[in-house]
Formats: C-alpha cells, sequence, structure tokens
C-alpha cells in the first residue's frame, strides 16, 4: 500500500493528551477520548486479573486428579474467572474504549450527547470494580458467575453479596455508556450523517447500547434480590421455604443472554471496518450488515431460555427457545457471508488488524455454529454442562471478541497514540493468538463431546491428553496477550508518528490529526459521501 | 475521504450561557437531554418489571396465600397515598409549564406544593409500614415476623413470607426512587430560586418532571396489584 | 421544546385520574372472580397512558420518542410472558406441574 508523504505531526502538536497535564485534568476530564484511556487501562486490569485465573485453572487440570487445590477453591477460581472476564473486561470492552474514543469522531461530533455522564460510568465502573476486588481478596466466591440459587442465596459461605454488590455497581457503568451512545446517535449526527452513512461501527455499537439499557436493569433487580434474600434470610429463591431457583434462572437469563450479544456486536462493527479498509473496497450488503445488527439485539432477547433446558423448565418454553436460538443465528451469518463478499475482489492487505479480522471471521463462525448445536433441545441434553459449552463460548467471546478487540486496539492505535507499533511483532503475535486459542480450545470439544463436566477440578484419567493440550495452548495465548501490552506501551514513546491516516482508511475519525484534538474537529464536517467509499484501484491517499 | 467542506462551528446569535460546547443550539440540548431521561426510565421500567415479574411468578403460584396477606393490607393508606402522588403529578406538570413560561413565583410554589405531596406520601407509608412492625408482617426482621391468628392459615406460612417480601421490597424501591425524587426537587428548587431558569432553558425542570411522573406510574400500578385484588366483599 | 398544554387540560386530567382511582377502589370491593383483576389493571394502564401522554409531554413528542416508551412497556411485556409462558405450560405435559 503506497502511502502519499506527509507530515507527521510531532509530540508538541496540541492534541488531547498533551492539552492539560495533572492528575486532576485526567479524573476530572469530561473528554470522551481520555475517558476512553482511563477505561482502556482499566479493563486491562481486570482482564489481566481474570488472566491469571484462567491459568490457575488450566494448571489444575494439567493432572485428571484435583490435586494442586481443593474443590471449593477451584469453584473460587472458575467463578472469579467468569465474574472478572464477563462483568469487568467483555462487557465494557469495545463500548467504553473504543466506542468511547471513536463514536463521536465518526459522527462528526465534538463529544458524546453527556460528557460528564461518560465520566461518571467509569467512576461507577471503579467502584464496582472495587467491590470485585475486595471480594477476590477477602476469600472469594464459589458460586460460578450464574450465581444459581439457592447455593449462592442459602448454602455459599463466601463473600457472594460483596460481588454481587460489584456486579450490580458495574451493571449501571453498561448501563450509563448505552443511554449516552443511543442519544448520541440519535442526535449529534453532523449534517449530512444519515443513517444510511453511518459506519458499521457506530451502528453495531448502537445496537449494543440498546441491549444495556433493556438488559442490565433486568439483571440488577435479580442481584438485588439474591443479596436481599441472602442478608435476610427470606426464601425468594429457595426451594425449601416457597422459592423457586428456575425463577432466578429466568431473571438472570434474561440479561446474560442479551449480554453475550451486548459483548459481540462491537466486535462485528470492529471488523466492518477493518475488512473494507484492508480489502480497500465498500462493504457488501451494508443494509443487511446494520440490520442485522438491530435484528441480534431484538431476537437476543428472545432466547434466553437455552440456558435452561434442563433444569425442569416446560418443554414447551423449551421448544420455543430452541426455535428462536436457530433464527439468531441467522444475523450473524449474514454478517459473516458479507463480510466474505466483501473481499472477494478486494485488494487484500494483510497489515496486523487484517489478521486479526481473518481470525475473527474463523473462529466466529465456530463458535456460532457450535451454539446451533447447543441450542438444539435434544443435543443440548447431552452437551450441557460439559466443556463443549466452555469451548463454544471461548470461540465466540475469546476468538470472536478479544481477537475483535485486539484488531481495533492495532487498527486505532495510531489514532489514539499518534504512534505506530512494530508490525513485525503486530502480526507474530497475531499469529501467536490464533496458534494458542485453537491449540486451547478445540480440544474442549472433543473433551465436552466425550462427557467431561465443566466446573470439576478432577477428571477421567482417559481426558488427560487432550486437557494437558489445552493448558499448553493456554500458555502460548497467554504469551500472545503478554507481547502486545510490551509493544505497544513501548510505541508510546519509541513508535514512529503515526500521521492522520496511516492505512489511507474512510471515515470522519481518519480526518483529524493523529492524536486528535480535545474538540475533535474544528469545524463540523459536511458529510456527501457514503461509507466506505473506496474507489476502485485508487491510490491510498493520506488526509 | 468525507468532502470537508465544512461550516464554522459556531453558535446561534440567541445563546444561552447555558448552552454546553458540544451542543449546536439549546433546541437540540433540550432535545438530547429529555430523550436521555426517557432511556433512563427505560432502565427504570425494565428494573421494576422484573421485580413485578417476579411477584407475578409468586402470586400466580400460591393465589390463596396471597388471599391470605390481602388481609393484612389497608387499602385506604394505598388509596391515600394515590391520590396524594396523583396531586403531586398535577403540581409538577404545573411547576413545568411555569418554568417554560417563565413564571418564576408560580414555579417555585408549584415545586413546594410537590414536595409537600411527596413528603405527605412517606409520611403515609411510615405510618403503614409502622402498622406492619406492630402487626409482626415484616418478615426481613426476625421477631417482626408471626404469621398466626384466625386470617393466617398456617399452611401458607412459608409463601406469606415471600410475598410480604415483595410486596416490603417492591414498596422499598419504590419509596427509595421517592425520595432520590425529593432530592431532584430540592435541586430543582434552589437552581429555581438563584432563577436559573428561564423559557429558554428550563432542561432541568421539565426533565425531573418526566422522572417524577414515572415514580407515579410505577405507584399506580403497585397499588391495585398489592392492595386490592384480594379486598372484594359481596356487594348483595 | 413543545408546545405549552394549557392549565385546563392538566386539570382535567387530574381530575379523570382521580376519579379513576376511586372508581378501582370500588370496584375492588365487588367480587367479580377473575375480572377483578383485570379491571384492576385495565384502570391502572389507562391511568397510566393519561400521566405519559399529557403531564409527560408524549403527546406532542417526536415520534422517536413515542417508539421508546412503546419499546420500553414491549421489552417488559417480553420478560413477562416467556417467563409466565414456561410456568402456565408446564401442566401441559401429563406429570408436569406448575410448581
Amino acid at each position: 500500500m503506497s502511502t502519499a508523504l506527509q507530515e507527521p505531526q510531532t509530540t508538541e502538536t496540541p492534541n488531547y493528551l498533551n492539552a492539560e497535564y495533572g492528575w486532576k485534568s485526567w479524573l476530572f476530564t469530561t473528554d470522551h477520548k481520555r475517558i476512553a484511556v482511563l477505561y482502556l487501562i482499566s479493563i486491562s486490569v481486570m482482564f489481566a486479573l481474570g488472566g491469571v485465573f484462567a491459568m490457575l485453572i488450566r494448571l489444575e487440570l494439567l493432572t485428571p486428579q484435583g490435586d494442586l487445590v481443593s474443590s471449593d477453591t477451584y469453584n473460587k477460581f472458575f467463578t472469579m474467572h467468569g465474574v472478572t472476564m464477563v462483568f469487568f473486561f467483555l462487557i465494557p470492552s469495545i463500548p467504553a474504549t473504543l466506542g468511547n474514543f471513536l463514536i463521536p469522531m465518526m459522527i462528526g461530533a465534538k463529544d458524546l450527547a453527556f460528557p460528564r455522564i461518560n465520566l461518571l460510568s467509569w467512576y461507577i465502573y471503579i467502584a464496582g470494580a472495587l467491590f470485585a476486588l475486595a471480594a477476590i481478596v477477602m476469600g472469594g466466591v464459589d458460586t460460578g458467575w450464574t450465581f444459581y440459587t439457592p447455593f449462592s442465596t442459602t448454602y455459599s459461605n463466601t463473600f457472594v453479596i460483596t460481588a454481587a454488590v460489584g456486579v450490580f455497581i458495574a451493571g449501571f457503568s453498561s448501563i450509563l455508556t448505552g443511554l449516552n451512545f443511543i442519544v448520541t446517535v440519535h442526535k449529534m449526527r453532523a449534517p449530512g450523517m444519515t443513517w444510511g452513512r453511518l459506519p458499521l461501527f457506530v451502528w453495531a455499537n448502537y445496537a449494543t447500547a440498546l441491549i444495556q439499557v433493556l438488559g442490565t436493569p433486568v439483571v440488577a433487580i435479580t442481584l438485588a434480590l439474591v443479596g436481599l434474600e441472602r442478608a435476610f434470610h427470606i426464601g425468594i429463591f429457595d426451594p425449601a421455604i416457597g422459592g423457586d431457583p428456575i425463577l432466578f434462572q429466568h431473571m438472570f437469563w434474561f440479561y446474560s443472554h442479551p449480554a453475550v450479544y451486548i459483548m459481540i456486536l462491537p466486535g462485528m462493527g470492529v471488523i466492518s471496518e477493518i475488512i473494507t479498509c484492508f480489502s480497500r473496497k465498500g462493504i457488501f450488503g451494508y443494509s443487511f450488515i446494520a440490520g442485522s445488527s438491530l435484528g441480534i439485539a431484538i431476537i437476543g432477547f428472545l432466547v434466553w431460555g437455552h440456558h435452561m433446558f434442563v433444569t425442569g423448565m416446560s418443554m414447551y418454553a423449551g421448544l420455543y427457545f430452541s426455535l428462536l436460538t436457530m433464527l439468531v443465528a441467522v444475523p450473524s451469518a449474514i454478517k459473516v457471508f458479507n463480510w466474505t463478499a466483501t473481499m472477494f475482489r478486494g485488494s487484500i492487505s494483510y497489515e496486523t488488524p487484517m489478521l486479526y479480522a481473518f481470525g475473527f471471521i474463523g473462529l466466529f463462525t465456530i463458535g456460532g455454529l457450535t451454539g446451533l448445536y447447543l441450542g438444539t433441545l435434544g443435543m443440548d441434553v447431552h452437551l450441557t454442562d460439559t466443556y463443549f459449552v466452555i469451548a463454544h463460548f471461548h470461540y465466540v467471546m475469546v476468538g470472536g471478541m478479544v481477537v475483535a478487540y485486539l484488531g481495533g486496539l492495532h487498527f486505532w492505535w495510531p489514532k489514539i497514540t499518534g504512534k505506530m507499533y512494530p508490525e513485525g511483532w503486530g502480526k507474530f503475535s497475531a499469529l501467536l493468538v490464533f496458534a494458542g486459542f485453537n491449540l486451547t480450545f478445540f480440544p474442549q470439544f472433543i473433551l465436552g463431546y466425550l462427557g467431561q463436566p465443566r466446573r470439576y477440578h478432577a477428571y477421567a484419567p482417559e481426558f488427560q491428553v487432550l486437557n494437558v493440550m489445552s493448558t499448553a495452548g493456554a500458555s502460548v495465548l497467554g504469551i500472545g496477550f503478554v507481547i502486545p501490552l510490551i509493544y505497544l506501551l513501548w510505541s508510546l514513546k519509541y513508535g514512529k508518528p503515526a500521521g492522520n491516516n496511516p492505512y489511507g482508511a474512510k471515515g470522519l475519525e481518519w480526518t483529524t490529526q493523529s492524536p486528535p484534538t480535545t474538540f475533535n474537529f474544528d469545524v463540523i464536517p459536511i458529510v456527501t459521501e457514503e461509507a466506505y467509499a473506496y474507489a476502485k484501484h485508487e491510490e491510498a491517499h493520506v488526509g | 475521504m468525507a468532502d470537508t467542506h465544512a461550516v464554522a462551528a459556531g453558535h446561534s446569535t440567541e445563546d444561552s450561557p447555558h448552552l454546553r460546547h458540544h451542543f449546536d443550539d439549546m433546541g437540540q440540548q433540550f432535545d438530547s437531554a429529555t430523550f436521555g431521561m426517557w432511556v433512563f426510565l427505560l432502565t427504570e421500567i425494565m428494573f421494576f418489571g422484573g421485580m413485578f415479574g417476579a411477584y407475578t411468578v409468586y402470586r400466580s403460584m400460591y393465589p390463596e396465600a396471597f388471599a391470605a396477606t390481602s388481609n393484612f393490607m389497608n387499602p385506604a393508606f394505598g388509596a391515600a397515598n394515590t391520590a396524594v402522588l396523583i396531586v403531586s403529578s398535577l403540581t409538577m406538570a404545573l411547576a413545568v409549564r411555569a418554568a417554560h413560561l417563565g413564571q418564576q413565583k408560580l414555579l417555585q410554589l408549584m415545586l413546594v406544593f410537590t414536595m409537600i405531596f411527596g413528603v405527605a406520601f412517606l409520611v403515609i407509608k411510615g405510618f403503614e409500614y409502622h402498622e406492619h412492625w406492630v402487626d409482626m408482617k415484616v418478615p426481613l426482621f426476625t421477631g417482626h415476623w408471626a404469621w398466626d391468628g384466625p386470617e393466617a392459615p398456617p399452611q401458607f406460612a412459608h409463601q406469606a413470607q415471600i410475598l410480604f417480601c415483595f410486596y416490603f421490597f417492591m414498596t422499598g424501591f419504590h419509596a427509595l426512587h421517592m425520595l432520590v425524587g425529593l432530592g431532584i426537587m430540592t435541586t430543582i428548587l434552589m437552581m429555581a430560586r438563584k432563577g436559573t431558569f428561564s423559557p429558554t432553558y428550563y432542561t432541568p425542570v421539565e426533565v425531573s418532571g418526566l422522572y417524577w411522573h414515572f415514580v407515579d406510574i410505577v405507584w399506580i400500578f403497585l397499588f391495585p396489584l398489592l392492595y386490592l385484588i384480594g379486598h372484594t366483599k359481596k356487594l348483595i | 421544546m413543545h408546545p405549552v398544554t394549557p392549565v385546563r387540560t392538566y386539570v382535567i386530567i387530574w381530575l379523570i385520574l382521580t376519579i379513576m382511582t376511586f372508581t378501582t377502589y370500588y370496584v375492588a370491593q365487588i367480587d367479580l372472580g377473575q375480572l377483578n383483576v383485570i379491571v384492576a389493571l385495565a384502570i391502572a394502564v389507562f391511568k397510566m397512558m393519561l400521566v405519559v401522554w399529557f403531564f409527560m409531554h408524549v403527546r406532542t413528542d417526536n415520534p422517536l420518542t413515542k417508539l421508546f416508551v412503546f419499546a420500553g412497556f414491549f421489552w417488559m411485556a417480553i420478560l413477562f410472558v416467556f417467563t409466565l409462558g414456561d410456568y402456565f405450560s408446564r401442566t401441559w405435559m401429563p406429570g408436569g406441574k406448575f410448581w
């Protein structure tokens, strides 16, 4: 890809990073870009913590016997892994970092609709994280991230209320982010930026925001009831005193299933941006991809019972939940087909973000298809609560979402920091992540099918070989995550200055300097062209 | 690349000092704020909706226990509270109207009335909770829950306990929202007294009004569900 | 910003709300069997719509706001219908129990 020469910005050029100095200018900022950076640091810490628990899990599972830790301790490992990863990393990840940073710029606005609420959402996140950390430090929680009752309400001897409070609080952070995005996208678009010209990243985050706003309050009240039951020793979800554990599961999964779409939709938005840029081609089927984001958000609310097929729920409910689960796969498939069609006859280059995008498409497809196995009522009876489920959701959440997050982070790193990362190391890490990931989680499909149950610290000896492979893969995967941490931080000081648009991408964010100024645009742009208006055979030109 | 022959991002000539820098004009700011409050109220609908849903499930499961618990509810309190909140909604709507028209004194008067009715609601609620406390119908605290007597069939003890828990949680969360609402009204009143509001800028009043009306709506549903059903007497 | 509603309108709505409150109170004293719940909830829904439409200015709001208000109640309905659907359909199979 050829780039026209341009004056690289020096760090003395006024931008949002050097506009003001000092801790107060960061902790009391209302600049959406600074808040995005605050989130970036915070969720990276929680990701690392979740990763530590993952390593502990995989270490125990090297041997069939439960010999590293007791079963109670093991229960705490997978609980804390789940809680930190789901609520404190995946749910905020792309929206709070890339979404916060990019959405105003992509629509031609100077900030989000409610900048102070944006800052408040970060403080609320930190408060929730502190409660979760307190639960960990005081001794942990062992209920599973799903807090099933009556174990969580009556029988567990761990710090359930502390953890539930942490998740409850973090939920409000998510709600406020979603609220901000919805109002921003509706009310703050620049002249000419019609809905049909919005970057698909914005559509994806908008659909995500709808889910955040409509679903999170239900898990909030559910966890509040769990906490109240535990505190006052009453029996809302305890069958011994007239309560119903299945009611808890209905209420919990009403949020937690759409939550997985909160986790994946922004990643899909990132992929749309990356693939168009590195195929030098407009997206195939823009309205289908935009519409499918909304479709996933809406249908995603109708399928939660597929987590409850074997709990004692009515068979008829199982039927309609299973049917709707088949339906929700359709919009995701539409996206995969459209991305593939976008690349067809495109001029493809293999920069680091594109490698992550390729990884996403393959791994998300596998993850999504295996979801259909699980959504089939009959098969789920055999596969539920086995390692098949674990492999499925790690394929979509790690192979999908984390890979997309890393791809997006690399794609927009030059814009966020004004620096380029070392491309060679970027490609190497992307390949390492892909290899490590598959080695970790593919064996788990087989293990699950063969019958290894989840959430046990011991297993039958014949499963050891596959478990050792999985642990080995996890180590490789871990290294694949650590290396970008190192070179991205390194690039802050030693990276090449990036320039406005190092990849020659379309999009309003690339028209600004790197890093952008505090108010993004000196003059609000008037948008006259469609999204992804890459001309055929164009020379890539920069900004 | 977007064709950026662009407009200067200036503000219109009738700039209010309250116009925040990222908005083009007061109209956009007002629209965004009210829309934002509606999105927040959506989350409240789902929050209370979750609780209402759980309550509905238990009520469907235990209809006789529910009928028994309704013997201990006092619909007169509930009706009084409903009437009080409806009046407060009227005064709130009138307050917002006054703010829109720049009628400063009327705005402050209506805000004060709204708060008086809000406090009245909480006082009546307090009397009601006290009555439950004395009657030993508060399952949250040992020593204040007893399910005995002619109107309390013993086989429903556990179920009645669950239903009473929901009564306290639902009315309790509602009362909490009322308290927050009173705090908001206090702030709005203080801002009004400082002359902050005018026909071009009364957004906080409008937005607070939306919140207040919503809390009223929650009570409009709580009243029949918790108090009215089960209290029938044959007319003939 | 939306047009100003006259005071008269607000007072009339308030009167209707208060009358409906008394109505629902007295109707509840009559045993209508299953209808009691339906009547009480119907009155509540009617009162809610009055508050939303007039006091909360949705009558003069743009279609977007109306859509979001509708969506909120629709989503709550999804939670209710699908959850209660499970409970009520459990008895359709032999041996199935409501609870």
